[in-house]
């Protein structure tokens, strides 16, 4: 049997009425937790909420979330063959999933 | 429906790279309101900040230089098809731009008092300035990012996709956009609009530059009526990090080693290959990017690949202590990677990483159709069918900065918007609408992305023959079907089916334009190689033209012109 890694992933548009969902994702030794983020929109479903633009370089500073507990950045923690809790920044305003207000304040449009 | 939020500007910029930023702080110095627009954070997206590579300037700082030699070198890579206008620009005003950036901080790196210059393939002298440790792109952006902030008059606004341009009397008069944290329309009104998006990267499996590099900057301009020139050269990185896993760090990083430290290039049973394709390395790296693509998939192909399909890189004959000087602290980065270019060699394989072609304009940065301007690897023809190491950051800056003044200049001249909400109502209604009751079955929108970027890597990367262009064609149509006329997704913030939609739309439509051009160039020109016509034609000295003429794509043959505006005249 090959292994998988349990991504348990806090899913709402309000910090109130969200709850989490568990996924189960193929494991390969090397992989971060953004692959597995990215597999589960492509495999399982399209509209989990997560944002980045660098998928790997540790550039863009946008995949910063939870990993059981502590923040990271999506695209340098490892993925691990066992359950992990990714939530959203607990300290930042929640749009959707796992995507937070995290631009600074005079870099949001505006209308 | 609810109403969309609008707001004006004298200058809107799309696309908050190099290239963008350069152009809102000249058009903001010039006077004029800028609205700076990214669909992610401001200066953190898009390719600038991911180079880690080399800037090439003839600053002469290293050895006496003038910016004719670097011009001849950018013509020669280019293989008969540059822009000589655009080439010019780009090789004339590097220095300037360079050495402005210089002033505001971004630290060159410096030796014996002099801002260093290292060689890389296709010049023919040291001519590439970077910054330390592969810190480049971050530093330029970093370096524009503090200026855009300094600088009075740009509002900058993260979060905005732009759905389509606004086009009114036969100008661009602004675009429409959909703002992802809050899931609404927004209009823009603008007397003058830059294009800054970037190149088309994403379109392969395989990429070194940002998922938001997906051509939609050439997707707008095509629909807006402007013409793009030089689709089918895609560059491809020979040496894209392949394996073992590496996290954290850009897959083209190995570059900036191979200047310092030369590096072997071998195949899997160990041996140097290069010299079988005609030209033999000796340790030095001279080998240009489209040689070097070539080489490592003919090995593969016959069995001589590394095991996951590439070439070894191997520095395992540098002292410890040679390494540690050159890399630094990214040599303890590659050790948390469990790399260690002392006892192991990596994995590369070409990867896509910078298309040549892009959006026709003249040396003002101007499309043809008024009020619209492009800037940066937007641009198409500086380069002909092959850039030079070190010339994408270049023309970031020079073509950034001199569409910004183009943009002031018009905006100075022009007095009332001229834009008109009625003629955004499509791309509003592709911003907000529900989906498509008649579907039962969506498919998955994210899994789409991964079919178009197979597609477009097994059958329009490096090495292509007619049946796979076709095919690829073929399988565009049907990706163009399963997405249909209706946007996927519900109304909310970061309505992820709905972004992919819209990336889609673009994608597709970029994809043929560039599958399409590739198929009607039956010949083997610098990046398009195509394995049933080898070698280069006089008769195909072209630069081919696609525009977009009553929902088709119209693609003709022009002779390089050494001005684009007359081209760009003939088209209208």
């Amino acid at each position: 049997m090959t292994a998988t890694a349990r991504l348990k992933i806090w899913r709402g548009r309000d910090a109130d009425a969200g709850g989490f969902e568990t996924y189960e994702v193929p494991f390969e030794p090397g992989q971060s937790v953004l692959d597995g983020l990215r597999w589960i929109r492509a495999h399982r479903d399209p509209t989990l909420a997560v944002r980045f633009s660098c998928i790997n370089a540790n550039a863009c500073k946008e995949c910063m979330v939870e990993i059981d507990g502590a923040t990271h950045y999506a695209c340098t923690e490892r993925l691990e063959p066992r359950e992990m809790t990714v939530e959203p920044l607990s300290n930042k305003a929640l749009l959707r999933d796992l995507v937070t207000e995290i631009a600074p304040p005079g870099e949001r449009f505006r209308g | 429906m609810i109403e969309p939020m609008h707001v004006e500007t004298d200058v809107l910029v799309i696309g908050a790279g190099g290239a963008g930023m350069y152009a809102a702080i000249e058009a903001a110095r010039a006077g004029r309101t800028v609205l700076l627009a990214d669909r992610s954070l401001i200066g953190r997206g898009g390719a600038t900040v991911m180079a880690q590579m080399t800037v090439a300037v003839a600053l002469g700082e290293e050895t006496p230089d003038h910016w004719t030699h670097h011009l001849h070198d950018t013509i020669t890579a280019g293989r008969g098809l540059c822009e000589e206008s655009l080439a010019r620009l780009l090789c004339e005003e590097g220095p300037d731009c360079i050495r402005q950036m210089d002033a505001w901080g971004v630290g060159w790196a410096r030796r014996d008092g002099h801002i260093a210059q290292a060689m890389a393939p296709g010049h023919d002298r040291p001519r590439c300035a970077y910054v330390d440790f592969l810190n480049t792109g971050p530093a330029v952006s970093k370096t524009l990012r503090t200026v855009v902030n300094k600088t009075a008059g740009i509002r900058k606004a993260g979060d905005l996709v732009i759905i389509d341009l606004v086009r009114v009397d036969g100008e661009v008069a602004g675009a429409t956009a959909l703002h992802l944290s809050s899931g609404n329309a927004v209009t823009i009104a603008a007397k003058a609009t830059i294009v800054a998006t970037g190149g088309l990267t994403r379109l392969y499996r395989r990429n070194s530059a940002s998922a938001n590099m997906g051509g939609d900057g050439y997707a707008l301009a095509l629909r807006a009526g402007a013409p793009l020139i030089d689709m089918e050269f895609v560059q491809f990185f020979p040496i894209g990090h392949l394996a073992p896993r590496l996290i954290g760090m850009d897959p083209i990083m190995w570059d900036p080693f191979r200047y310092k430290l030369g590096g072997r290039l071998l195949n899997g049973l160990g041996q140097e290959f290069t010299s079988r394709y005609g030209s033999d390395e000796d340790g030095a790296y001279v080998l240009t990017r489209d040689l070097a693509t070539y080489a490592i998939i003919k090995e593969v192909e016959a069995g001589r690949g590394s095991p996951h399909g590439g070439a070894y890189l191997s520095f395992e004959h540098c002292p410890e202590g040679a390494l540690r000087e050159a890399f630094g602290p990214v040599i303890d980065r590659l050790a948390a990677n469990h790399i260690d270019l002392t006892k192991m060699p990596v994995e590369v394989a070409p990867i896509a990483h910078y298309h040549m072609g892009g959006i026709a304009v003249d040396a003002r940065m101007e499309t043809g159709i008024p009020g619209l301007l492009a800037a940066g690897e937007a641009v198409g023809g500086a380069n002909g069918a092959n850039r030079l190491s070190g010339n994408a950051v270049t023309e970031a800056l020079v073509f950034g900065r001199r569409a910004g003044r183009s943009a002031a200049e018009r905006a100075t001249r022009i007095d009332a918007q001229p834009f008109r909400q009625q003629a955004a109502r499509s791309a509003i209604e592709l911003a907000t609408a529900g989906r498509d009751a008649e579907r039962t079955e969506l498919p998955n929108s994210a899994e789409m992305i991964l079919s178009l970027q197979d597609t477009m890597a097994d059958d329009v990367g490096a090495f292509r023959t007619g049946p796979k262009l076709e095919r690829a064609i073929a399988r565009l149509d049907n990706l163009a079907r399963d997405l249909g006329e209706r946007p996927f997704g519900d109304r909310a913030p970061f309505d992820m089916p709905r972004i992919d939609w819209l990336d889609l739309r673009n994608m597709v439509l970029v994809a043929r334009t560039v599958a399409r051009a590739a198929l009607r160039r039956t010949e083997s020109r610098g990046a398009h190689q195509r394995e049933d016509f080898p070698g280069m034609l006089p008769q195909w000295r072209v630069n081919q033209v696609v525009r977009w003429r009553d929902g088709a794509l119209d693609i003709s043959a022009v002779p390089p012109a050494a001005d684009m505006s007359a081209n760009l005249a003939a088209a209208q």
